[in-house]
């Protein structure tokens, strides 16, 4: 199964992404910005950094690269795509998941490993995990807080499209403590914590991470 | 040459920790004045000449797709001398 890693100019986390995708036991396929050829890719991962340097809003231009229009089609027809903290500000730039990240309620950028719980297990990549599981995986954001009106918010938790909560205090701001949110489809989901840094206990806080690249591997064989 | 400014807010709504933080330092340089803050972005777009309405109604588009967040933020399109 051939994953695609998108790298924009800024991306930062493209290598762990590739490399947590080897460790699940698929193919990585890097992905260039400026190419609107998806080479083949039967799920992409938006990975983290500060694509454009966060310049106008944090993945605001990335949206518009060459290499999204092919991406948002193929969302759009089913495709798993997974955006991980800069790539789920691409994804609610893009308007493929509702809602927006702003900026930290406390202004402090956050570097931190962070317990979660699973609340949809039923995405494309959340199947490897258990409902309600407490996973411990690293935060790091600036702007990081989940906003979205009141109506899209009763929506998300009426459809059980929230994925992934914080533990404990509230890290950033976000509404109802959200960490991560699917589309109407469970093909597209947004994280802002990021499982690529936690595969391995040699390299992460944890293994817990993994789950979310194993279950797209699972989706793709079904 | 004309110049059409877009300003960009966020939504009441949105809760704006940078203007949060610049009415807490007001006070501590002694101005009081300061009931709340927002904090946007303007934008200064130049045209050649005196913009017309189908440049504007471009710029509106322009700034409902790319120079705000529709989710999150307002604009205003106006024309500065």
């Amino acid at each position: 199964m051939k994953i695609g890693v998108v790298t924009f100019p800024g991306t930062l986390d493209d290598r762990d992404a590739a490399r947590a995708v080897r460790h699940a036991g698929g193919e990585a396929i890097a992905l260039w910005h400026n190419d609107a050829d998806l080479h083949g890719v039967d799920a992409v991962i938006l990975p983290g950094g500060f694509s454009y340097g966060d310049y106008l809003r944090c993945g605001a231009i990335s949206r518009f690269s060459p290499v999204m229009e092919p991406i948002i089609d193929a969302a759009n027809g089913g495709m798993p795509l997974l955006g991980i903290c800069n790539g789920f500000q691409v994804l609610a730039e893009a308007h493929l998941i509702p809602g927006a990240l702003t900026r930290n309620h406390e202004l402090h950028f956050l570097c931190r490993d962070q317990k979660l719980t699973i609340e949809n297990t039923h995405t494309s990549w959340t199947s490897s995990y258990s409902q309600g599981q407490e996973i411990l995986i690293p935060l790091k954001n600036g702007e990081g807080a989940y906003m979205c009106d009141d109506e899209t918010l009763k929506m998300l938790e009426g459809e059980g499209r929230i994925i992934a909560r914080y533990v404990g205090e509230n890290p950033n701001g976000s509404r109802n403590l959200i960490a991560g949110v699917t589309n109407e489809r469970g093909n597209v989901v947004g994280l802002m914590p990021h499982p690529e840094h936690a595969i391995d206990s040699l390299t992460g806080p944890s293994a817990d991470g993994l789950g979310f690249f194993t279950s797209v591997l699972k989706a793709l064989v079904k | 040459m004309a110049k059409i400014v877009v300003d960009v807010m966020l939504k009441p709504e949105i809760l704006d920790p940078q203007g949060k933080a610049v009415a807490a330092a007001l006070p501590r340089l002694g101005f009081t004045f300061a009931k709340d803050v927002r904090q946007g972005k303007r934008f200064e777009i130049e045209v050649d000449g005196e913009p017309t309405p189908a440049q504007l109604a471009e710029v509106e588009k322009a700034a409902e797709k790319l120079l705000s967040n529709p989710v999150i933020e307002n604009f205003t399109v106006r024309v500065e001398k």
